[in-house]
């Protein structure tokens, strides 16, 4: 016999309770408010800067020229874009003389060192938000590797408003992750941080010192 | 105070560890400072009363209905893990779970071994036992890098450093690494940390992480965490190793969230934590990084013994928040170390029985007040003080009995027997119970001035001079001559 099987086998043995499954229909207090995105982003960006995250509220056309912008205030000489996404193609076509733009293109054991050491930011899109907790949920892939968002100490996150739910109930139910999920999703509501030293707050303990999400209104075309 | 090395130590000192850490003030004050900070925190994120019973409610009936499910759940888990390409490992002890973690290094040729926070891991002597074959075991989390870089043990679940004030981690720094120069400075004690391990980060042919939550229905692993370590240990080595107790897993994907808020709510008076980290496999072949192999070790160490109970089952409900720790006056008085324990506090004192046995724990059931704020903050509802009473019932017990817990009987004393037979039979016959009570008012001045532990900090316990009994015919007798 295993240990698997004697473990298994133990708990088989012990007496049989029955309990009902649980209820997981109620709903939260954001979700009242689901029909209107315009309560749901402004609590999505609150709890947001709450946590210390930058929150540009921009529009579809004008998101790249203030990405650049905004790395050039930061003083990012080096920023990661995926490859083949529409955004980090964007970026391309502007040919800015800075930051420069690095790609993703080769696996993380090809050029670590420079990963690690040799990046200032990096930028993704989110998959969608949360307005409950201020979540940014990812879904990295191929063309956005895990590591982007988080080696690199400055992350940008484009965000679509119009993907922001009211919590991760809704998320998980909408975008049907029960069925399946790919190898890696995240949530995340901040710079990296820690208390651990006296409970004194401190950013950027392994991850990104700064988090800055650029939020694409929908409602806020160029003229 | 300075702990061995050992995640576990002699139940018997408990005792004196607990004199020597009261007698210490900036241990006090630390743990003081800390507890009342928590507190403060934790309430400030459960402002509607109401809202948090519901919560806790629901946090209950998932628990609940998840342990109910157990084996059912484990052996899903194992197949929808399997399935997403994760190897699944069984251990029925701490030496079979480094054996097998042992193994899966040594076939990697592994050096080093990063540790994102895993109590589990704390708990099997993990560090101990790669040390021993030579590998190194570094601590990754901020609070738990400090602790293994002063030889010590966490004093807390979730907060491993908590006992330290930032001078001692300043001069810990500045002698234990190399060219750090002694600052106080939270951000630039975290920016050294950052830097030594960032290194490591990218050196490392492993990385260990234990799990929070892990989904039966979608075979998945979810962290959470602040820092980003924990992230780190599971992306960027090759090889990534989680290691979990067998109650935490629960049914389906939407019993996260519920958990999830009552754990980081909980724990340290977050909305919600920086990062959750949901893994369900391994690096697909277009992917450009994430481990190319992923193991999950299910670790029994005496859970088994806890389900086979339907009272002590509750104890597997917990979630590892650290609630009942940060609320428990006898822990905020003797801190972590005390315990001896990998799990200190209440949580620590109902769970240890079941992984070392009642033998060297039975005293550690005993450090309770039975106040019940434990409970009354437990964000999945484990009635901590009651299983307290059970422990200590099952320590006191006559007969070691083959199914009950192992240990069972080992505090029992004959001559507290007697006494409490002697007690009994007493107070079941009113004419001995009349007798008596005459007896002990009458020789009163025989009682000893050394009563044991009570006369250690309190005056003798007298007898009074006359009954209650008597005192209450006289005022009668007196009434009626009156009347």
């Amino acid at each position: 016999m295993s240990a698997r099987d004697r473990i298994l086998a133990r708990l088989r043995a012990a007496p049989v309770i029955a309990v009902a499954a649980p209820a997981m229909s109620e709903t939260s207090e954001c979700s009242e408010h689901a029909a209107d995105s315009s309560v749901l982003v402004k609590r999505f960006a609150d709890a947001m800067t709450a946590a210390r995250t930058e929150i540009h509220f921009t529009d579809d056309a004008a998101w790249p020229n203030l990405l650049l912008r905004l790395a050039k205030e930061k003083k990012v000489n080096s920023l990661l874009i995926g490859t083949g996404t529409a955004h980090g193609d964007r970026l391309t076509a502007l040919h800015p003389d800075s930051p420069r733009l690095l790609n993703y293109a080769r696996p993380v054991s090809a050029w670590k060192s420079e990963l690690f050491d040799g990046v200032d930011a990096g930028f993704t899109s989110a998959r969608g938000g949360i307005a409950e907790t201020g979540s940014l949920v990812l879904w990295p892939d191929e063309r956005e590797p895990r590591l982007m968002s988080l080696v690199p100490p400055i992350h940008f996150v484009l965000l679509d408003a119009a993907t922001i739910q009211p919590d991760l109930q809704t998320v998980m139910a909408t975008q049907g992750w029960g069925r399946g999920l790919p190898t890696n999703v995240l949530l995340i509501s901040g710079p990296s941080k820690t208390a651990d030293i006296q409970q004194t707050l401190a950013y950027g303990a392994h991850g990104p010192k700064e988090l800055i999400v650029l939020l694409v209104m929908p409602g806020l075309s160029q003229p | 105070m300075k702990t061995s090395p050992l995640s576990y130590m002699p139940g018997a000192q408990f005792g004196s560890r607990s004199s020597a850490a009261v007698a210490d003030p900036s241990l006090r004050s630390a743990f003081r400072g800390a507890m009342d900070f928590l507190q403060a925190k934790r309430l400030a994120q459960f402002p509607d009363a109401l809202e948090l019973e519901n919560l806790r409610l629901k946090g209950e009936a998932i628990r609940r209905y998840s342990l109910s499910r157990l084996p059912d759940l484990l052996e899903e888990l194992e197949r929808k893990l399997t399935a997403n390409g994760i190897v699944v490992h069984w251990a029925e002890t701490p030496d079979d779970a480094n054996r097998i973690m042992l193994d899966i290094a040594q076939r990697h040729g592994a050096r080093l071994i990063i540790k994102g926070k895993s109590m589990v891991s704390e708990e099997v002597g993990f560090n101990h036992a790669m040390e021993a074959a030579g590998i190194e075991a570094l601590e990754s989390d901020m609070g738990e890098f400090i602790v293994q870089l002063a030889g010590e043990a966490p004093s807390h679940i979730i907060m491993p450093a908590i006992h330290k004030t930032r001078q001692q981690i300043g001069q810990l720094f500045h002698e234990k690494l190399p060219g750090v120069p002694y600052t106080e400075n939270v951000d630039e004690l975290i920016r050294i940390g950052r830097k030594v391990l960032r290194g490591k980060f990218a050196e490392a042919d492993i990385g260990l992480s234990g799990v929070n939550f892990a989904v039966a229905e979608t075979g998945t692993l979810c962290l959470v965490e602040n820092e980003g370590n924990g992230r780190m240990c599971t992306t960027v080595p090759r090889v990534h190793i989680a290691i979990t107790g067998i109650e935490k897993v629960v049914e389906k994907l939407e019993h996260v969230p519920p958990l999830y808020t009552l754990l980081t709510r909980s724990a340290t008076g977050q909305p919600v934590t920086t990062y959750l980290n949901l893994i369900s496999g391994p690096r697909k072949p277009n992917e450009k990084d994430g481990p190319d192999e992923i193991h999950l070790i299910l670790l029994d160490n005496g859970r088994t013994n806890a389900y086979a109970d339907e009272q002590l089952r509750t104890t597997l409900q917990c979630i590892r928040c650290g609630a009942c720790m940060n609320h428990c006056p006898v822990y905020a008085r003797i801190g972590g170390h005390a315990y001896g324990t990998t799990y200190p506090g209440p949580i620590g004192a109902i769970i240890s029985p079941h992984l070392l046995g009642l033998k060297a724990t039975h005293n550690l059931v005993t450090a309770s007040s039975l106040c019940g704020a434990c409970s009354e903050v437990c964000p999945v509802r484990i009635p901590i003080p009651d299983l307290l009473i059970r422990l200590r019932a099952e320590a006191q017990a006559g007969s070691e009995s083959a199914t009950a817990i192992q240990g069972r009987g080992s505090a029992h004393s004959t001559l507290m027997t007697a006494i409490w037979r002697g007690w009994a039979l007493m107070y079941g016959r009113p004419a001995i119970y009349r007798c008596a009570t005459w007896l002990m008012s009458r020789f009163r001045a025989l009682v000893p001035r050394s009563q044991g532990g009570w006369t250690s900090c309190r005056t003798p316990l007298k007898p009074a001079p006359r009954r209650l009994r008597d005192l209450l015919a006289q005022k009668n007798s007196g009434a009626k001559s009156r009347a």
